[in-house]
């Protein structure tokens, strides 16, 4: 690792202000410091926010919560309130890491994680989205995990989150605080597809901080389902996951939520797909319908040929689960 | 703070320690470079392996993928810090009883992830220990026997750890 200044303030405008070009805020550090020792990132300067006042778990006036950007992936899957109201959230976190890393890693960390594209991490290859203007090697490389949906000529990577994946569903907002003030990001609009700028994961200004992830008053408890798929039973990067939430009444949907994780280079989310399913009978008619409508445009590269087949089953399926209540 | 050189209190084993360490030191290899204590193994160091495996403020986690400086006044627990003098702590007695190693190099990690494990309360059957243990690899597959000794040992870890609470 490159040598880096160090600071560790204690008050989120103290950090704010440190906050330069050649500056990275370290929480957990699970993904930023094994991308400064493969050398991908070298950060001049390293401001340890673990000090700020940012570890709580509140209900909002709303009948929310709103997660403190510092809470540990392992305290918010286990939180009370998160297993009780918010279980699809709870299950996507620990399909996630191992426990050792669920232990390190933060909420607002979670959202900044980079992919995990072979190339990317490889210096020793061009790459857009850590060297822009190089290229592409996985364009017509090894593809096997990359995106299917939402991709450019630059870059076909994916975005490696289950965490993500169900704060999209559920339409979760991200708070940050940057040097112009707060603002409110919808989780639709916190990350970006790659296009011809695809060094931008998200829309995040420089040096702006993410305080905190607000989850709305409905979590779908009674009737969501979380189903990743990946190549060992544990502690892999999905090919495809699956966020499905519904609100039913008797068998007819009134609501429903569907998220894609593994498929694309944010957490992909279509609409139709979801209205299509307003009105109709939870069956498996309908739920592949959906299915269609959410992967409608899917362009598969030479080693992922399985991913739009296994996508398709896939919903069905967690919508199928879902459908038959939240499994305790 | 900014200087390449900073202080760094840890409550290390249950002992009281001042120390200098570089920014971009891992706590991994504070512990091994710079204190001699050797147990805790450099496999991946990359937190895919689980060698590495700590228990900080007694929840496991990997210290290749942490700096040493961030962790001022924490309380750090290493493999060399279980036994209680001579008497080995109940996961590592059950280790030795049930072969649960071949070449030994994860098994540091592998304890100190099950003594982490106990803490959490979480696993209560034998699937979900090897899910919540899937973050420590074992090379030469010794998992059924890691898993016979994580299984017998827990009750007996937890009731270590509550005799130990505050």
């Amino acid at each position: 690792m490159r040598p880096f200044h160090y600071h560790r303030p204690e008050r989120i405008e103290e950090a704010l202000a440190l906050a330069g070009p050649d500056s990275r805020y370290i929480a957990g550090g699970t993904n930023l410091l094994d991308l400064m020792k493969e050398n991908v990132l070298h950060p001049r300067q390293l401001i340890d926010i673990n000090r700020l006042p940012l570890h709580a778990i509140e209900e909002t006036p709303g009948g929310g919560l709103m997660i403190g950007a510092l809470v540990s992936n392992a305290d918010l899957a286990w939180h009370p309130q998160i297993e009780q109201r918010y279980p699809l959230l709870s299950r996507a976190i620990l399909a996630g890491a191992s426990p050792q890393l669920r232990n390190m890693a933060t909420t607002g960390g979670n959202l900044l994680q980079r992919t995990r594209c072979y190339y990317f991490y490889d210096t020793g290859t061009p790459c857009n989205k850590r060297e822009p203007g190089t290229g592409c090697p996985a364009r017509d490389g090894l593809n096997r995990i990359h995106a299917i949906l939402g991709a450019s000529e630059a870059c076909v990577a994916v975005h490696p989150s289950d965490m993500c994946v169900v704060l999209a569903a559920l339409e979760a907002q991200v708070h940050v605080q940057g040097p112009h003030g707060k603002r409110r990001i919808a989780m639709s609009d916190f990350h970006r597809l790659p296009s011809d700028r695809p060094e931008l994961d998200n829309n995040l200004s420089e040096g702006e901080l993410i305080i905190a992830v607000e989850l709305p008053a409905e979590g779908f408890a009674q009737h969501s389902a979380y189903l990743k798929l990946r190549d060992r039973a544990s502690y892999a990067f999905a090919l495809v996951s699956v966020a499905a939430a519904l609100e039913l009444d008797g068998t007819t949907i009134k609501a429903a939520r569907l998220a894609l994780g593994g498929v694309a280079h944010k957490p992909w989310r279509v609409e139709a797909a979801e209205q299509a399913l307003c009105g109709k009978p939870a069956d498996e008619a309908s739920f592949a319908i959906a299915a269609n409508l959410l992967l409608d445009g899917a362009q598969p590269l030479q080693h992922n040929a399985f991913k739009p087949e296994l996508a398709r089953r896939a919903i069905i399926r967690a919508l199928g689960e879902a459908a038959r209540g939240t499994a305790r | 703070m900014s200087e390449t050189t900073c202080t760094l209190s840890l409550h290390l084993n249950g002992q009281h320690r001042q120390l200098d360490v570089r920014p971009w030191t891992t706590l991994l290899d504070l512990l091994r470079e710079q204190l001699d204590l050797t147990g805790t193994k450099k496999g991946c160091d990359h937190g895919q392996c689980g060698a590495c495996t700590v228990l900080l403020n007694g929840k496991r986690i990997n210290s290749c993928l942490t700096l040493a400086v961030m962790h001022d006044g924490a309380r750090l627990t290493t493999i060399e810090g279980l036994a209680e003098g001579n008497e080995l702590h109940p996961m590592q007695a059950a280790f030795v009883r049930h072969d649960a190693f071949q070449c030994g190099y994860c098994t540091p990690g592998q304890i100190c992830s099950a003594v982490g494990l106990a803490g959490e309360n979480r696993a209560h059957d034998r699937d979900s220990i090897r899910e919540l243990m899937s973050g420590n690899l074992c090379r030469c597959g010794a998992y059924p026997n890691i898993l016979a000794a994580v299984e017998e040992a827990l009750p007996a870890s937890r009731d270590r750890l509550q005799e130990k609470a505050p």
